[in-house]
């Protein structure tokens, strides 16, 4: 046995071992799809100062379902979950833009910065308000963050009186729709927002006690972590990304829809997350894992676009995904379907130039 | 959980030897009974106060109740579907698309495929639990949370409605509006045959829950799986059969929904699983299963319809406030059920 025979192959595992590695081999691969269909996919062009190309709309049109994605990876760490999510977004819509259609002078930067501090205001206090239900009564998360989900939109459409407000601001369009330094501004907006995250969770403590919450909330109060605190301030955290995604879909749109806005995004967040490889049981996360998975489900649904399925179909794709995604964490799964591999793999690790399925196979034959 | 329960046994032993030590109000607290008699309370105070304020609107006439369960006998299906699964301490969100699914199945191939009603009733019923088995069966078999096995059942079988068609299709069959307008008499008003069914499928569950093997397996599930199994109970069969019969009642809310409307639409009972949860929940079945009665969800749904009729009645009142009531109360409902549980601990 020679020894790169031997480091290959273990090379190999540790890179087919990272938490990443599924994630990002789905999107390339989901990303490949489009080649032959258009082969210029991964080209982009400058114009009017602008870059554009596919890679970049799949970014740009993907921006909201990874702000709320982000912040509902941390909720889910906690061992919780925020249906409320899709509602926050249409309510932060609809109070900022029922605010800046009542300016005299919709372009006057003061009143968007106000309008968008109101919006982001009550995000937050959807947030502290389900935090509050989740850590203080109690109650059930998914249960909990009902409520706003349901009462929510009722109370956004009460916000626009159940029309769609449309409004013309030229700065608040910058959000969603505006560019800067060639590349979408939402762009910037996202990556800052993650960078924050990854800092906060991953350069201070505060991602470990997280962990730590969603493991065994009752063991990490006994340990003298402040679980409650902790669970309050993750909730306020993912409702604020919501309030940012929801400016940024009713700045794209220049309208706030109290009844569409963020229609089942909290679905597909959950669903990023977990192809991301959270464990939906809590105590432990990945907010890299979350941006891969939220760029996943953008990437399928361009790529539904562009192979030109009927666009009908999208929400069936979404489910297969989900199935299988679902199906391929569960190790019970695994067991019964990959069994006979996974014994291959565990009884013989002094050969591995071996190819794992060989030892089925041979078993077969005889 | 089984702490719960052993808790629960042993304050109640406590409140029998000592009553004179248990106040009143903690004795309420304590009562199993008091979220359905609180839902019941409240809508015998609503249908009073839109008596009060609509009598000359004809608010008091018997077929305005009545009328709640017409408009609302697919809400009831679905949520008496809806209260077998978190009784079993689960959750079902594909209700609504279910829903949705069938609508549309059965317009289709009523109207584009020409095939009597009556062989499309029991083809569509079979499909939704079918829908409902195989959800069961990922979710008993490889362990992955009802909650997100049954997203996915929701964005699947919406997403079928959208490859069947994208545009509604509206229903001329003249089986289908014969027996929309099927009407039964009783005396002081009149039925649908939604409605009827409804009550029907209300029935049953009472027994199913009440009064047999299974119900009480349902039960023993939902209060705590560990024991359950421990007991012997068949817990694989008996989770499966909840997410069939959920997936059978959305199908057959389905049915009455198109009845009801008379076409089929990819967008129809978008949401519905809300309600149902809501009506649920609302109607003091304790989310974390093994406790409620199917006939609390009853008033559940006529609470949520009664706020829906109370504002057509009022005329200015705008639609968003039925969310924003239903919010509300949800939320009154989830922290009375909360108070129990916390009386029960201590």
């Amino acid at each position: 046995m020679s020894t790169p025979a031997v480091t290959t192959p273990s090379r190999w595992r540790a890179l087919t071992r990272h938490h990443l590695f599924w994630p990002v081999a789905v999107l390339i691969a989901l990303l490949l799809v489009n080649v032959p269909f258009t082969p210029d996919f991964f080209a982009s062009r400058m114009a009017d100062g602008h870059l554009y190309g596919s890679l970049v709309s799949i970014v740009l049109f993907g921006s909201p379902l990874i702000l709320v994605a982000v912040g509902m990876t941390l909720v889910i760490a906690t061992g919780g979950i925020d249906l409320s999510v899709g509602a926050v977004v249409a309510i932060t819509g609809a109070l900022t833009c029922s605010y800046i259609s009542d300016q005299a002078d919709q372009n006057a930067l003061a009143g968007v910065f106000l309008a968008m501090g109101i919006g982001l205001v009550a995000a937050v206090v959807c947030g502290l308000w389900n935090g509050f239900l989740v850590a203080r009564m109690g109650i059930q998360p998914i249960i909990a963050t009902l409520i706003i989900m349901v009462a929510g939109r009722g109370v956004a459409q009460l916000i626009t009186d159940g029309q769609i407000i449309t409004i013309n601001s030229e700065p608040y369009k910058l959000i969603g729709g505006g560019y800067w330094l060639t590349l979408p501004f939402s762009i910037f907006v996202v990556a800052a927002v993650v960078a924050v995250t990854v800092a906060l969770t991953r350069r201070t403590a505060l991602g470990l006690l997280v962990e730590s919450v969603g493991g065994n909330a009752e063991a990490s109060r006994l340990v003298g972590i402040r679980s409650r605190r902790i669970k309050i301030m993750v909730y306020m955290f993912c409702a604020l990304c919501a309030g940012i995604a929801g400016l940024m879909i009713s700045s794209n749109t220049s309208a706030a829809d109290g009844n569409n806005a963020g229609l089942w995004i909290e679905l597909d967040a959950i669903l990023a997350v977990v192809i991301g490889g959270t464990s939906l049981l809590g105590g432990r996360f990945s907010i890299g894992g979350t941006v891969v998975g939220a760029l996943v489900i953008q990437t399928l649904t361009t790529t539904i676009y562009t192979i030109g399925v009927p666009t009908q179909t999208n929400l069936v794709f979404k489910a297969a995904v989900v199935i299988v995604v679902c199906l391929l964490q569960s190790p019970k799964f695994r067991a019964k379907v990959f069994g006979a591999k996974g014994r291959a793999r565990t009884t013989a690790p002094a050969e591995p130039a071996t190819p794992a399925d060989a030892a089925p196979k041979m078993e077969v034959s005889r | 959980m089984s702490a719960t329960t052993k808790t629960r046994t042993a304050a109640e032993g406590r409140t029998a030897s000592k009553p004179a030590q248990a106040s009143a109000a903690a004795r309420l607290l304590g009562d199993r009974r008091l979220p359905v008699l609180v839902t019941a309370g409240l809508f015998l105070a609503m249908y009073i106060g839109g008596l009060s304020r609509y009598q000359n609107y004809g608010f008091g006439e018997p077929q305005v109740f009545l009328n709640l369960f017409i408009d609302n006998g697919y809400l009831l299906v679905a949520a008496v579907g809806a209260t077998f699964v978190i009784m079993s301490g689960g959750i079902d969100l594909s209700v609504g698309s279910l829903i949705g699914f069938t609508t549309m199945f059965t317009a289709w191939l009523v109207e584009r495929q020409g095939l009597p009603l009556l062989l499309v009733i029991p083809l569509a019923l079979g499909v939704g639990a079918f829908g409902g088995f195989l959800m069961g069966y990922v979710i008993h078999n490889f362990e992955i949370q009802p909650f997100i096995v049954t997203l996915a059942g929701l964005f699947l079988f919406r997403g079928l409605c959208l490859v069947i068609s994208k545009e509604s299709i509206s229903i001329g069959d003249s089986t289908v509006s014969s027996m929309a307008q099927t009407r039964v008499s009783l005396g002081l008003g009149e039925l649908s045959l939604g409605a009827i069914v409804a009550l029907v499928v209300l029935a049953a569950a009472f027994y199913i829950l009440h009064y047999t093997r299974f119900g009480r397996r349902v039960y023993a599930i939902g209060g705590n799986e560990q024991s359950a199994l421990l007991m012997g109970l068949p817990l694989g069969g008996t989770k499966i059969a909840v997410y069939t019969v959920s997936g059978f009642c959305s199908a057959l809310a389905g049915l009455l929904f198109m009845l009801y409307i008379q076409s089929g639409d990819p967008l129809h009972a978008v949401g519905m699983e809300l309600d149902a949860i809501a009506a649920v929940v609302i109607g003091g079945t304790l989310l974390t299963g093994g406790s409620g009665y199917v006939l609390g969800t009853l008033f559940g749904v006529l609470v949520l319809g009664l706020i829906k009729s109370i504002i057509q009645f009022e005329g200015t009142l705008s639609s968003w406030w039925t969310k924003i009531a239903t919010g509300v109360l949800l939320c009154a409902f989830i922290l009375i059920q909360r108070a129990m549980t916390t009386r029960k601990q201590t």
